[in-house]
């Protein structure tokens, strides 16, 4: 590489980090968090069959999981523009990372509450615990530690899938690097340097997973 | 007035009638063994006297309160359960626990009961069952024997007024029934109300102070734990104790 091009990504390195730190990392955190509530919730009316919101959170998974997310960010920010419904580019990746990433981290967590044996609720009512208690206090921490890897999976998909978010405005890090792009045509040293960046956030977290999945092992195991 | 009055149980799975008819009474400190041929529905009585099944039909008075088995209320089942121990063939001990979080959570939780005071209460219980240096091990840190004393210890914490026993000992190796059965012959010697269900013959014989054999979703005979095994009135008894003794000497 040229000088011109080492010094080209030398000088925007802070210029694209910066808005992986103020924009990327805070959507991210806030879709993931609203997911996993979303999630929570569509996945406990499931499992404890909740007549008609069990029907209601089947309808919303299959809508989501058959859609593409691209697409969902256009209707949402576009979309819904037609209808008198204007949002700003962030709140609206927020919605649909959130709602998105839902579907999916209900049905991971779903699945780990029905892997729980159901002598653990039983077990809850006959010391005198009611239904949510149970769940509350030994059922979900249980699914949890099955559902970790899987959902940390899904964050670590999130923090890279943020960059569709350039598609709706959102000046995040894929956006500014091609801004950068556009003024000095340096298209191949620019996108690499901005995967780097990902790859940095990506290798972060996984090492943060293992630190996750260490610390749930030593109070927890499921097999006997 | 006895202390669990069940009349007339009624429970089919499906076409498959597993509780036919059964009226039980069990009296204060009285410790009741049922036993029976495999799939004669001995489980499913206890589920359905504490409510883990919903009886199709039946009515049942616990402390002189009566329920009806097939429409008491979750209120009522709560209520119910505050009162009772269960004690399960797979130990169910909470996975996520601690022993000594095990025998406290219903306390705490449950109850509403201060943490220091179900702490004493817990400790207490572990100690009864010889658990007590085990306190802060999970359940997947203990053997089968040691998980199942605790879950001897997480029912009697609850100061149960009568506790169940679905097989306490048969999924534990043999080498390991006996450090179980003791914890439960303790109880039956201070007196608390029991109703068990077992394999275990000899250990029926020592414990129990009535016996009855299922079978088919019936009760074939109900006797003195005494009569029961040296003279019983039935027939079919003779034939399933002789059937047991033999698959015992075979061992
Ligand atoms: N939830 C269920 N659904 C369908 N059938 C069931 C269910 N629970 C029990 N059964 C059937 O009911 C019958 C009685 O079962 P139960 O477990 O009460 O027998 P048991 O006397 O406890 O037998 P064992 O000595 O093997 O424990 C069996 O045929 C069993 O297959
Ligand atoms: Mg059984």
């Amino acid at each position: 590489m040229t000088s011109r091009v080492w010094g080209i990504v030398l000088d925007s390195f802070g210029k694209i980090l910066l808005p992986g730190l103020t924009v990327t990392i805070p959507l991210t955190i806030l879709s993931f968090t609203f997911a996993i509530i979303i999630a929570l919730v569509t996945a406990m009316v499931q499992f404890a069959n909740v007549k008609v919101l069990r029907k209601i959170a089947r309808f919303y998974i299959w809508i989501i999981r058959g859609t593409p997310l691209l697409v969902q960010l256009y209707i949402v920010f576009y979309g819904l523009a037609n209808v008198g419904i204007l949002l700003k580019p962030f709140p609206a990746a927020v919605i649909v990372f959130s709602i998105n990433e839902g579907a999916y981290a209900a049905e991971t967590i779903r699945a780990s509450l029905e892997s729980i044996p159901v002598g653990q609720l039983e077990a809850g009512y006959c010391v005198g615990m009611s239904y949510m208690q149970t769940i509350r206090r030994i059922v979900l921490p249980q699914a949890f530690k099955t559902a970790f890897p899987s959902l940390f999976n899904s964050l670590i998909a999130m923090t890279k899938n943020t960059s569709l978010a350039a598609n709706i405005t959102v000046t995040e890090m894929f956006m500014v690097t091609q801004r950068i792009v556009a003024r000095t045509y340096e298209q191949l040293a620019l996108y690499l340097e901005v995967a780097l960046i990902y790859l940095i956030f990506s290798t972060i977290l996984t090492y943060v997973q293992k630190w996750g999945e260490k610390k749930l092992n030593i109070t927890e195991k499921s097999e006997v | 007035m006895a202390m669990l009055s069940v009349k007339g149980v009624k429970k089919s799975f499906g076409d498959l009638k597993v509780i036919r008819d059964i009226n039980i009474d069990v009296n204060k400190g009285e410790v009741l063994s049922i036993l029976g041929p495999s799939g004669s529905g001995k489980t499913t009585l206890l589920r359905c006297i504490n409510f883990l099944e919903i009886a199709d039909e039946g009515k049942m008075i616990f402390d002189g309160v009566e329920y009806d088995m097939h429409n008491a209320t979750k209120k009522q089942i709560s209520e119910l359960r505050k009162h009772t121990g269960f004690v399960f063939q797979s130990y169910n001990l909470f996975l996520n626990k601690t022993a000594i979080q095990n025998v406290t959570e219903g306390l705490i939780i449950g109850r509403k009961m201060p943490k220091d005071k179900a702490m004493k209460i817990g400790l207490d219980a572990l100690d009864k069952v010889g658990m007590l240096d085990r306190k802060d091990f999970y359940p997947h840190q203990l053997s089968g024997g040691q998980q199942q004393r605790v879950a001897i210890a997480r029912a009697l914490a609850t100061n149960p007024k009568i506790i169940y026993f679905d097989e306490p000992t048969s999924a534990l190796d043999p080498e390991l029934t006996g450090e179980v059965l003791q914890v439960i012959k303790k109880l039956s010697d201070e007196g608390m109300t029991m109703v068990i269900v077992t394999h275990e013959i000899n250990f029926a014989r020592t414990v129990s102070t009535d016996v009855i054999l299922m079978e088919d979703g019936y009760i074939v005979e109900r006797n003195t734990a005494k009569e029961f095994f040296d003279d019983p009135k039935e027939q079919r008894t003779r034939e399933f104790l002789q059937m047991i003794t033999n698959t015992l000497g075979e061992d």
